[in-house]
């Protein structure tokens, strides 16, 4: 069998920290090979080594059954390997035209010469179904679109090993189907394709087969057609995770929070961000509102907590009319809030780890005695958090937060305001970037708050979130709500539709 | 075990901060030197070593001069370092100074009413009260106007400046030498025995108040609620907006703590006895920079500020001896200047010790 990449025995040093120890990695000719594993298990450092961007410490790699030295990543394309990387390095008031060429122009006598690029990229566009047009602004075209320019680009080298990082975080289910479509279309072409994911799901809808990797090291390779996603997630995490969440019913009809009309307008731009927005989060319920990054739920919940002012409108904690209340007395109302950015808002990043604890509550006569702050208190305070929760650092209490992991930096912010035994917990994609085994746990914790009798509103751009976690889903798109939808009677292809705008079904009176 | 035990102090994060705050120190001092050689090669040796002696040349008087000269740079860098804190730069220390500097002389000289224990007592604080208004203006502007704290600070300087000369010339002028008239003597801050155990006239018990100063700021900055609430507001105003501090507040109280610790510092230098009067020139007061400088040095920790004042002021009095070699006293500001240039690069510093520390643990380990 012939291999395109052949990674041997790959071994990786930060410091003391082996990223990557003694991995072998092998694709073969026109496969589409999934590269799974949690986050921080080393799969982006091992791709990185094969796109030159650090070097291995132990090892070798062969490309096409030919030893090489991958020095930087010109050197990786010039052996025809290319990288979609999971932030897109777009230039956003380029024509896709010139995205694509920027770097490998085709000139004459130092002027552009653009139509022989035009002719080539019209002509792969039309061979792998990319529907893109060359002329378009980057700033004007969707997500969806920049990732197909990306792909382009890498189309455009002639590079014949393609590496997608992590391609779908940023898709709509409609757009995923598609690049999956792609990917295969340009297997049959020939092409050889690296997939980096932690989502099984699509693993199991467009790769052949699956390497993965745990903690640095290397557990195996399987074929994907015949393992169950349980299997695979088995290998990931190491230990068995359940998919399904049970959830018993608790949801009431008594309302929490309410929202009416609600209208938040961008200072700048005029333009209503959130759009005459009402709905009601009930007692025992996980409300989620669903829809793709951008349209209107981070103003929306800013608005709601306070950090955004209103431009109209009314919020209603259990009856009574908290709209002119500051963050503080919300807080105290019962208000508890797991930020979007947890590094920017949730967290005061050079504070300890027990400072960070009491950030809303230090105030209270339980930690602070006529204006000093009873250290010994809050010490005790975070001890209970760290075991409670699970919260792990280097020392305890005393963990300066910015050096601390992202999982347990959000396993932090989650204990610390559930904790503080809120009536309504509005939390805003509190697993990105976690892995498997943390969203887990983030999740149970959620539904453990809602079965005793507490409201969640949940903001999540991750559809197995939504679907799993979910009591009822709202749909936002461009600032209003355009869907009310019951997650066990909905399909993530019907949600899909509505958080593109194509499909409606609540409207606005006004 | 023995290693571990050699390396101890450059593994812990006191340690390499100490070390490389040293670090910045000595390339300071050793370009200083380097001015001394070119200015003067004859003499750069003996000039050096009147510097690194500073107020220890002198026996008790010249220790009893360096706390003297660090008594106010002291409390104006514990003004922008508290500031600092906070996240706001206050660079208006030198006007805030100035403005106290002139109530405690006005007080000092007309509110003779007053029963003499009391009358130096009042004057410092209406010293503390110039300052805190004189700093609570741009804490306004800066909270609900969003004006920025430099500029409405750097204004407010020039402001106390022209009118202090204003108020000097009007109220308590000697015209024939330009200046304040001289204090009553009830204003003048009690020696307490302290000018006859440093041989020196200048000594008073201003040094306890700016050590008190700095105790009470550090209590401030790491027991209270309102410690934690500032320091919250300097590092993450996003954090501590979603936590619900109101940061309007805690800026115009930082403001005003600030100034009024610039204030003190002004009251306490021209309440000194000293011989020093307020001129009526057109120079802000440079000891508000200079606590600029000891803000830096101190790394805004008040205790770091209270010993890099007390080394700054060490380093003033070799700057008055080296006149002696004939060198200009201006060379210390240049090795002040340096020192604080190489402090800006005290993380360079902390990345290279780190390394070797590395290194050498790594070698420890093929061993």
């Amino acid at each position: 069998m012939e291999y395109v990449i052949e990674m041997n025995h790959i071994t990786k040093e930060f410091g003391d920290f082996k990223a990557v120890d003694d991995v072998t990695f092998k694709v073969k000719k026109g496969e589409i090979h999934a590269l799974l594993g949690e986050n921080g298990a080393g799969k982006s450092t091992l791709m990185s080594i094969l796109f030159g961007l650090y070097q291995a410490e132990n090892g070798d790699i062969s490309i096409n059954e030919k030893p090489v030295k991958i020095n930087n990543p010109n050197d990786a394309n010039d052996l025809g390997i290319g990288m979609v990387h999971q932030h897109f390095k777009l230039v956003h008031n380029f024509t896709v035209l010139e995205s694509i060429v920027l770097g490998k122009e085709t000139t004459k006598n130092g002027f552009l010469k653009m139509e022989e690029a035009r002719n080539k990229i019209n002509k792969l566009s039309e061979q792998y179904k990319l529907k893109i047009d060359p002329d378009a602004r980057i700033s004007d075209i969707t997500v969806g679109m920049q990732q197909r320019v990306e792909i382009l680009k890498m189309l455009y080298r002639d590079n014949d090993i393609l590496i997608f990082d992590e391609p779908t975080a940023v898709l709509t289910q409609q757009e995923i189907d598609e690049l999956m479509k792609i990917m295969k279309d340009m297997t049959e072409e020939g092409k050889s394709i690296v997939f980096i994911t932690h989502k099984l799901n699509e693993i199991k809808a467009a790769a052949n087969r699956c390497s993965v990797l745990r903690k640095g090291k290397y557990i195996g390779t399987v074929d994907v057609s015949v393992t169950s996603k349980e299997e695979m997630s088995e290998m990931m995490v190491g230990r068995k995770i359940s998919f399904v969440i049970n959830k018993d019913e608790c949801t009431s009809e008594e309302p929490v929070l309410k929202v009416q009309s609600l209208t938040i307008t961008n200072k700048e731009t005029k333009k209503d961000k959130v759009n005459n927005v009402s709905f009601n989060v009930n007692k025992g319920e996980i409300l989620c509102i669903a829809g793709i990054d951008g349209n209107g739920q981070s103003e929306l919940v800013q608005g709601i907590t306070g950090l955004l002012p209103l431009t109209s409108g009314k919020i209603l904690l259990n009856n009574e009319d908290v709209t002119k209340s500051s963050i503080r007395q919300k807080c105290i109302a019962g208000f508890a809030h797991i930020p979007e950015d947890r590094q920017k808002y949730g967290l005061v990043l050079d504070y300890s780890l027990k400072e960070n604890a009491v950030l809303q509550t230090y105030y209270e006569p339980k930690f602070q005695k006529n204006g000093f702050i009873k250290f010994d208190a809050v010490k005790e305070y975070a001890k209970k958090l760290i075991d409670e929760f699970d919260i792990r650092s280097s020392q305890g209490e005393d963990s300066v937060v910015r050096g601390m992991s992202g999982g347990n930096q959000q396993k932090l912010i989650v204990a610390r305001e559930i904790d503080r035994d809120p009536d309504i917990i509005i939390a805003v994609q509190p697993t990105r970037g976690l892995d498997v085994g943390a969203i887990e746990y983030i999740h149970k914790q959620l539904i453990a708050q809602r079965c005793t009798g507490k409201a969640v509103l949940l903001v999540s751009f991750d559809l197995d979130e939504v679907m799993n976690v979910s009591d009822r889903i709202l749909v936002m798109y461009e600032g209003e709500i355009v869907g009310d939808l019951n997650p066990k009677e909905t399909t993530v292809q019907e949600l899909g539709l509505y958080m593109s705008g194509t499909k409606r079904s609540v409207y606005n009176e006004a | 075990m023995k290693h571990k035990l050699k390396f101890s102090l450059m593994n812990s994060s006191w340690g390499v901060s100490f070390i490389s705050a040293a670090m910045a120190i000595f390339i300071g001092l050793l370009f200083g030197f380097i001015i001394l050689l070119i200015s003067n090669s004859r003499e750069a040796v003996p000039g050096f070593f009147a510097i690194l002696q500073g107020g220890f040349a002198d026996g008790a008087k010249g220790i009893g001069d360096m706390l003297y000269n660090a008594i106010p740079i002291i409390l104006t860098g514990l003004s922008v370092g508290f500031a600092f804190k906070t996240g706001l730069f206050n660079i208006g220390a030198s006007g805030q100074f100035t403005m106290g500097a002139f109530v405690a002389i006005f007080i000092g000289i007309k509110w003779t009413f007053l029963p003499g224990h009391l009358h130096w007592i009042v004057a410092l604080t209406g010293a503390l009260i110039a300052g805190a208004l004189w700093g609570l203006l741009p804490g306004i502007l800066k909270a609900y106007y969003n004006v920025h704290e430099v500029i409405s600070s750097i204004m407010m300087n020039y402001i106390g400046m022209y009118l202090v000369n204003i108020l000097i010339v009007k109220n308590i002028h000697d015209k024939i030498k330009n200046q304040s008239l001289p204090v009553a003597k009830t204003a003048i801050i009690p020696k307490a025995g302290l000018d006859k155990i440093f041989e020196t006239n200048n000594m008073n018990i201003g040094i306890l108040i700016a050590i008190l100063a700095v105790i009470v700021i550090y209590i401030i900055l790491s027991k209270t609620t309102l410690g934690y609430e500032l320091k919250a507001c300097g590092l993450s105003p996003t954090a501590s907006k979603y936590a619900g501090i109101n940061a309007k507040n805690k800026i115009i109280l930082s403001m005003l703590i600030a100034g009024a610790l610039s204030g003190l510092g002004g009251g306490l230098l021209y309440l000194a006895g000293s011989g020093k009067y307020l001129q009526v020139v057109d120079i802000l007061a440079p000891q508000g920079f200079a606590g600029i400088s000891v803000a830096l040095l101190g790394m805004s920790n008040p205790i770091g500020i209270l010993f890099a004042g007390l080394f700054i002021a060490h380093l003033t009095v070799g700057g008055v001896n080296i006149q002696l070699y004939s060198f200009a006293p201006e060379v210390i500001d240049i090795i002040i200047s340096a020192i604080i240039y190489c402090g800006a690069f005290s993380l360079l510093f902390k990345n290279i010790i780190l390394k070797i520390n590395k290194r050498s643990s790594r070698q420890e380990a093929s061993k």
